[in-house]
């Protein structure tokens, strides 16, 4: 997908105005945010799995290359074929190379992310291949050619009305008269739909949650059972991956396992939790008979060795964006891209580059909830305000702005100066302001005052008060 | 009458750039409310803003040249005390990162760090600050800043003051805890968003059908009371040190003068 990252604003503005999207966000966000803290506070030592989860993540990052390579050592024992993806471009043409290989028509998919930020899809599209999302929220994006808005809950932005319009309109060789306005039958529809795609697939792709080092294998975690189907049913099981997904043992992955059904949907554990290790063996009932891993970088690597590091922790459970405010107000589409909320706030710049990126990382208030609920307790706003220093040294940001800092900047580092200046403003200010108590308008602060007044000052400064109370005490 | 206690901490009061210029009725609710609680009270004229403007808009070393200078200027006190969560916050959590790399500043921040504590919960916490002998009838509900409540842990402390208040009935507004959309220079740069941020909070605020609101920090205030005065919704909003010290003279924010 085409990134809008770069009209954050206007994506926002539009989004802010959309009523549908106004009322689907007010019911998720609310769902989400209370189902967390209904599970948290049934398990006591939350706040020490969170910790042990940040120390999973960033024992496995800082030992990385060792990991990766018992990962593909123990992998390729089983069976599995791993490939090392430097690129989207190069995990694109390896997916679609393997596709050819096996003569595949027709490819399934669970959900993955990493599939949305190397526009799989298209590509095998373009390749002739028939590509089908078998996620229920996904599968409305494919049909809809829509972007996710959340990484969990896709589709969370489309009404019931719009899914049943959708489905009349896709599903075609179903009886028109049916009904369909409830959420059952539409899930049945899918799963009629989609079931015969299973059974047809020739080759399925999933994400994964994560890779296990010492197993070599990969997990992942549906509610829908749509991940199981894929990776089994199909002739050929393709693993798409990010590099940093890979953690030392089993029981690392249990522990964050646990982390991240809790913080996700407020579940202590997901529906289904799957772990492939290989293809089938000769004693399996069923089970692919081969089974790739595409490894990807896209320049997490280079990551490591940064301040940014902490951001390759994220285990993707979208709890920094069901509790942002920034988030809940304009939904996960205005971000542009992939990865929306605080985690894309911090990522997509470093995946897109600060000029394509720049206003995610800006749109933020610093409130901090983000980093108080994740899971491994990633510092987003510090990760955030990294972004901001880098543009501010590159310069990029308006020559307007730069200058109204600067020029703020200079009166503050001077005490004496500042204070002067400050005493006249508020004279001038409170003379205009001061009998109606507020401004409904103010020169250059249009964006304060077009939604709301701007209260008044009280008339002098605390400075200026507090010396005359000093004079007077000491009278 | 208690005791009067037996040490008489030093305590130098960061006004904040916003009380300094808006709002100075806050600084003398806070500095009656310092001295009830037995300290010595001084106002450095060499202070003037946290820095968070500079460090929030990426400028680095402006922000390092303030906080410099914020040390420097509150050298010498037992304590620095802030009526605001958010630039207690940037003093006492962000000036050790921000002079981290300095080898002269590095120890001296933390050290600076250490004393710093915003009003309120300097008051219960460090002075033991039970109750207040303040008066101010009505319905009050309290909006949890962020920087207070996810960088210093202020929730129980205010409510706790606030309950002892003669006449002051408290109540709690749904989603008190999410940011109101202030942000600084947020609500000028995104002033759409931050406008929605600030409705769901109004909303809300309404909702709980309080006389009056409250916070620890003037930005927040400032956008939630032009926000109730664009909407003409009567809820008084005040900071908390105001009906704490019983400081009430003064208008509330964004209302005229009475008589005018």
């Amino acid at each position: 997908m085409q990134p809008t990252s770069a009209s954050f604003k206007s994506n926002a503005r539009a989004a802010l105005t959309d009523r549908a999207l106004q009322s689907a966000l007010a019911d998720l966000q609310a769902g989400f945010v209370a189902r967390r803290a209904a599970v948290k506070s049934r398990l006591p030592e939350f706040e020490a799995l969170r910790e042990e989860g940040r120390d999973i993540r960033d024992h496995a990052l800082a030992n990385l290359d060792v990991y990766l390579e018992i990962y593909e050592e123990r992998a390729s024992a089983a069976g599995a074929k791993v490939h090392w993806a430097a690129t989207a471009e190069d995990a694109r043409r390896i997916v679609l190379d393997i596709c050819r290989e096996v003569g595949a028509r027709l490819v399934t998919k669970g959900k993955s992310m990493i599939s949305e930020e190397i526009a799989l899809n298209a590509h095998l599209e373009a390749a002739g291949l028939e590509v089908v999302e078998t996620d229920l929220g996904e599968y409305l994006l494919q049909i809809r050619r829509e972007s996710p808005s959340h990484i969990i809950a896709p589709a969370i932005h489309l009404t019931m009305d719009q899914i049943e319009a959708d489905f009349r309109r896709r599903h075609v060789h179903l009886a028109r008269e049916r009904k369909l306005a409830d959420p059952v039958r539409l899930v049945d529809e899918a799963r009629q739909v989609l079931r015969e795609k299973f059974i047809r697939a020739d080759v399925g792709i999933t994400g994964a949650n994560f890779l296990v080092a010492e197993t070599g294998s990969s997990i992942i975690v549906t509610n829908e059972g749509n991940g199981d189907l894929t990776q089994s049913l199909a002739r050929v099981h393709v693993v798409i991956a990010s590099i940093d997904k890979v953690v030392p043992t089993l029981e690392d992955a249990a522990a964050l396992l646990r982390l991240l059904a809790r913080s996700a949907t407020g579940q202590e554990f997901t529906a289904y939790t799957t772990i492939s290790t290989g293809p089938r063996r000769p004693s399996d009932p069923d089970g692919p008979q081969a089974y790739h891993v595409v490894l990807l970088d896209n320049g997490r690597s280079e990551l490591l060795g940064t301040p940014f590091r902490e951001v390759l922790r994220c285990i993707r459970c979208g709890a920094c964006m069901n509790h942002c405010p920034v988030y809940s107000a304009v939904g996960g589409q205005a971000y542009g891209w992939v990865y929306p909320g605080p985690i894309g706030a911090v990522l997509t710049p470093l995946l897109l580059g600060i000029e394509r990126a720049g206003h995610l990382p800006n749109a933020s208030t610093f409130c901090g909830r983000c980093e108080s609920v994740c899971p491994v307790k990633i510092p987003l706003t510090r990760l955030m305000r990294h972004h901001r220093e880098t543009e501010f040294e590159e310069r990029r940001q308006r020559p307007l702005q730069r200058l109204a800092l600067k020029a703020w900047a200079f009166l503050a580092r001077h005490p004496g100066l500042y204070h002067v200046s400050a005493r006249f403003l508020i004279v001038f200010l409170s003379a205009l302001g001061r009998s109606r108590g507020a401004f409904r308008w103010l020169p250059f602060a249009g964006g304060w005052t077009r939604h709301r007044d701007f209260p008044a000052p009280q008339g002098r400064t605390f400075q200026q008060l507090w010396a005359e109370h000093q004079r007077g005490v000491s009278r | 009458m208690p005791e009067p206690l037996p040490q008489r901490p030093r305590v130098g009061l960061f006004i904040t750039c916003l009380v300094d210029l808006l709002r100075p009725s806050i600084g003398f609710a806070a500095v009656r409310l310092l001295q009830e609680a037995g300290c010595e009270v001084t106002v450095p004229l060499a202070q003037t803003c946290c820095g968070q403007p500079a460090y929030n808009s990426g400028d680095r070393r402006d922000a390092a040249a303030l906080a410099r200078q914020t040390i420097t200027a509150f050298a010498g006190f037992d304590y620095v005390v802030a009526p605001s969560g958010s630039c207690a916050g940037m003093l006492r959590l962000h000036y050790p990162r921000l002079l981290a790399d300095d080898p002269e500043w590095a120890g001296k921040a933390r050290a600076f760090a250490e004393r710093v504590h915003e009003l309120v919960s300097f008051l219960v916490d460090v002075r033991g600050l039970e109750r207040v002998a303040a008066r101010c009838e009505g319905r009050t509900t309290y909006h949890d800043s962020c920087s207070g409540l996810r960088e210093l842990g202020i929730k129980d402390q205010p409510r706790r003051l606030l309950n002892s208040v003669a006449g002051l009935e408290l109540v709690e507004m749904a989603d008190a805890e999410v940011c109101c959309g202030f942000g600084g220079t947020f609500a000028v740069k995104y002033p759409e968003i931050s406008n929605a941020m600030v409705q769901k909070k109004t909303d809300n605020a309404v909702a709980a059908a309080p006389h009056m609101l409250l916070a620890g920090d003037l930005g927040c205030l400032l956008n939630i009371a032009g926000k109730l005065r664009r909407e003409r919704r009567p809820i008084a909003v005040r900071h908390v040190a105001e009906v704490l010290a019983g400081e009430l003279a003064d208008p509330p924010i964004g209302e005229p003068p009475a008589g005018s």
